[in-house]
């Protein structure tokens, strides 16, 4: 059951990979990563990451994403235009990433033991409460930290967009 | 005994001279100039005759200028009997043609800048006279060189003066080069310049035969000597000196600078007396250059370029002295040669100083109603060159001969010869300045007393000097069998006087006689009277050539091409790297994110190969 | 089969990694290559929640979850800079903004 979830939906976040890199339109391109990372709350559920899943819906999807799609919309940005000026990304851009799937690729199913297998059910770890105590025990700094980083980059955000006053 | 105070005079006077003169009136100037001379010649006088007989040579060792290993070169000066014959030539003669000097040079611009000259060359001198060796000789060696140029070209806005003086200077040069490979090579057997020290190494060793590393070092100082002294090949700067004032002339050019080649070869007894080979070739370039320039010396016009051939002649005789072994007797004719050329020269002057600048022969004459102490000093001059006795030219030229003779009978005969193509060309000059009808167009008129006096005593000097017996005096140095002789004698002073008369014949009594002699002897007289063409062959063979090669080949071909390329083409190399590396800085962020891209695959790459993943 | 191999998540997450660089690379316009960033950075999550499940800790999640995070934050501040961008370039283009060359 779980090996049929998993093909489906990482076949989904593959196609909307695809489609996000090969549209013309920013907002086709907006609503092909909402795609994305629905099909990557799935695959975290499927690897016992409750929480995480939960989290990558609401925050990522549902409020990153929304800002995305409002941006976009704002600016009125339209479709791309031709550029003649980096040729050599243009050139050397394809082969290399070709080249850098497979060397990973090569490089983990070398190093991994192929009997790995993800079973579902019997996750030791993932749930609300597993997550919640590490978080306030033994991350606890970090956690205040990224507090007052979303307060700054809330700061940053007013202060560079609004407009000036003359 | 203070013996740096004697150079030390004259480089005061240069430095206050030259330092100060713009702003100093003429009698001060005067005053420092002639003041240095007289000081070092007092002093010169009070030493010798404090340390007479100078029976060894006492040695002032300041301190060391070189310490090269085994090598020792000291700021270190000696007086000798050599010495002290020199020192007294170099500042009693230069004094009075200081004096000379003040009178001739009284309209000319840069009065102090001549003075100033004047006094360094004296410095200069009086540093190579008293050098204990040959690097602190060959210091004031190059510094007579430098002066000799500058007061050659000292009408500095004449072009003529300019390239004579170089022409002087390159000529010196090529001597140089000669003198310092024969240092060199002195250096690299005996580890010392010293005189001293180099005699007692050669004591111990035994003459050389054949072609060896002496004969090699001899040869080599030979030719600087060549090119000091002006002779053949390297003579022919000489002549083209003329074109400095004639108190230069007299001092450098006659009684002192070009007496340094056979002053060092005197002094480098030690080591000719080891090398019959090079003393041969000394005589034998002597004894040519003494005949070519006698032949050359009949035909010229300019009253100062018959002195000046005159002067290399003179220079061969000396030469021919000292390469037969008898170098006492070249050092004699050195002192009574500087007596009387000295006069000649300025006697010379004075004739052209009486008569504006004029200097060719066939613009004067019956000049010795207007000049008459001019006409008589030069007379006495003229007679002690051409080897009449009672003056003095007579016993150094007749010493030399005799030691000729003694050695080989026909350079004697040559020698003669020689004799009495002097006496001709001299008489020549003489009597066609001083007698039969004007034919100038200037007022001639009597030099000042400060012109004349130095004449009349370098007159007395000419006449009496011959009793002032050197060979006697230097014969603990240089012993020499002295020979007497007394028909070879009369014979050089009879040739001498054959020669007088027939000055007289063909330019007083029929002067018809002299165009006669020069159209019927056509080709020769042309030879001689454009010096053998040899300047034209230099020019043609030695500086054409070298200035097309300096020209074509290495300015176009090496400077331009070869260093400027090699600089140029570093420069522009790194400037076509650096244009190529400049286009990774874009700007646009795609290309920045392909070189990381391209960046960590090359560490996943080499991480995966060296195991680093586990 | 009854279960999927662990590598077979990697190579996902590599696949979908790879794609956010070819947008980063290949795409001009601004807002879609930071939407490339935010897949590359969703692949990176896959990684570390999948490692978690592997070495049966719960940092991976954690790890992830501050990525999370962050890359709010950075989203917000990221679009904030765009406008101020689009203000001053009157363009949205990559290429467009490339002063910072020699």
């Amino acid at each position: 059951m779980d090996t049929i979830l998993f093909i489906i939906f990482a076949v989904i976040a593959i196609v909307c990979g695809l489609s996000l890199v090969l549209q013309k339109h920013p907002i086709s391109s907006a609503l092909s990563l909402i795609g994305v990372m629905g099909s990557l709350a799935v695959l975290y559920w499927l690897l016992g990451a409750e929480f995480l899943a939960a989290a990558q819906l609401i925050v990522y999807a549902g409020a990153v994403m929304v800002l995305f799609v409002f941006v976009i919309m704002l600016l009125n940005a339209g479709s791309e235009k031709a550029s003649r000026k980096s040729w050599f990304a243009q050139i050397a851009g394809l082969p290399l990433i070709m080249a850098f799937v497979a060397v990973m690729s090569f490089l983990i199913v070398a190093y991994l033991p192929p009997s790995r297998l993800v079973e579902f059910g019997n996750f030791a770890q993932g749930t609300a409460r597993q997550i919640g105590v590490a978080l306030f025990t033994e991350y606890l700094l970090p956690f205040e930290m990224t507090s007052v980083l979303i307060l700054i980059a809330i700061v940053g955000a007013v202060v560079l967009a609004r407009k000036e006053i003359d | 005994m203070n013996l740096w105070l004697i150079p030390l005079f004259p480089l005061v006077g240069f430095l206050l001279n030259g330092l100060f003169g713009r702003r100093l009136t003429k009698p001060v100037i005067n005053a420092i100039a002639i003041g240095s001379v007289a000081a070092s010649f007092a002093y010169v006088l009070w030493l010798v005759s404090s340390l007479y007989p100078i029976s060894n040579s006492h040695t002032d060792t300041y301190f060391t200028w070189i310490q090269s290993g085994a090598l020792r070169i000291g700021f270190d000066l000696t007086i000798d009997r050599l010495t002290a014959v020199m020192l007294l030539i170099v500042t009693g003669v230069g004094l009075l043609i200081h004096t000379y000097a003040i009178g001739y040079m009284e309209h000319e611009q840069g009065y102090y800048r001549f003075f100033s000259y004047l006094n360094l060359f004296m410095f200069f001198m009086l540093l190579l006279v008293l050098a204990s060796n040959f690097l602190l000789l060959f210091v004031g060696w190059e510094g007579v060189g430098l002066c000799s140029y500058l007061l050659i070209g000292f009408y500095y806005l004449e072009d003529f003066a300019n390239n004579a003086g170089t022409k002087a200077f390159v000529v010196n040069r090529i001597g140089d080069f000669g003198f310092l490979l024969g240092m060199l090579l002195l250096v690299v057997h005996f580890h010392t310049l010293d005189f001293g020290q180099l005699a007692t190494a050669m004591s111990s060793l035994p003459v050389e035969a054949g072609l060896g590393v002496l004969t090699v070092i001899t040869l080599l100082l030979f030719v600087g000597a060549t090119g000091k002294s002006a002779q053949f090949p390297l003579y022919v700067w000489l002549p083209d000196a003329m074109a400095g004032p004639t108190p230069v002339s007299a001092l450098i050019h006659a009684a002192t600078m070009v007496t340094a080649g056979v002053y060092m070869i005197a002094r480098a007894s030690f080591l000719y007396n080891h090398t019959p080979i090079a003393l041969n070739v000394v005589a034998l370039i002597g004894i040519f250059t003494a005949v070519f320039a006698a032949t050359i010396g009949l035909t010229q016009n300019d009253i100062k370029k018959v002195f000046a051939y005159s002067t290399v002649s003179q220079l061969g005789y000396m030469f021919l002295g000292l390469g037969v072994g008898a170098y006492s007797t070249g050092i004699f004719h050195l002192m009574t040669h500087a007596f009387f050329k000295a006069l000649l020269f300025l006697g010379a002057g004075s004739v052209i100083h009486g008569l504006s600048g004029e200097q060719d022969l066939r613009h004067m004459g019956g000049l010795r109603k207007f000049m008459p102490i001019t006409c008589w000093t030069l007379l006495i001059a003229s007679l002690a060159i051409s080897g009449i006795p009672p003056f003095s030219g007579f016993y150094s030229k007749d010493a030399i001969l005799l030691a000729a003779h003694q050695h080989a009978p026909w350079m004697y005969w040559v020698g003669v010869i020689t004799a009495g193509m002097t006496a001709f060309y001299v008489f020549r000059a003489f009597f066609l300045a001083f007698f039969g009808q004007y034919r100038g167009h200037h007022h001639p008129h009597e030099s000042p007393i400060v012109m004349t006096l130095p004449l009349i005593v370098l007159a007395a000097l000419s006449a009496a000097g011959g009793f002032l017996s050197v060979p006697n005096w230097l014969a603990p140095m240089f012993p020499h069998a002295e020979a007497e002789n007394t028909t070879l004698a009369l014979v050089s002073a009879a040739t001498g006087a054959v020669g007088i008369l027939l000055a007289y014949l063909m330019y007083v009594a029929k002067p018809a006689l002299a165009d006669a002699a020069a159209t019927s002897s056509g080709p020769l007289y042309q030879l001689t009277t454009h010096k053998y063409y040899v300047d034209e062959l230099y020019g043609a063979v030695i500086v054409r050539p070298l200035e097309q090669f300096s020209r074509s080949v290495l300015w176009k071909g090496v400077d331009s091409k070869v260093i400027d390329g090699a600089v140029d083409g570093g420069g522009r190399r790194f400037r076509g790297v650096g244009g190529i590396l400049r286009q990774m800085q874009s700007g646009t962020i795609r290309n920045y994110a392909t070189w990381v891209m391209a960046g960590s695959l090359f560490i996943l790459i080499v991480l995966g190969l060296t195991g680093g993943a586990r | 089969m009854h279960h999927v191999p662990l590598s077979w998540y990697l190579i996902l997450s590599v696949i979908l990694f790879a794609l956010g660089v070819a947008g980063f690379v290949y795409r001009k316009s601004i807002i879609t290559v930071f939407m490339s960033i935010e897949l590359m950075l969703n692949a990176v999550n896959l990684t570390f929640v999948t490692f978690s499940y592997q070495l049966k800790q719960v940092d991976g999640q954690i790890f992830a979850f501050f990525v999370m995070v962050v890359a709010a934050a950075e989203a917000a501040v990221g679009l904030a800079i765009i406008l101020t961008v689009l203000r001053n370039r009157a363009t949205l283009q990559v290429d467009e903004v490339d002063s910072m060359k020699l």
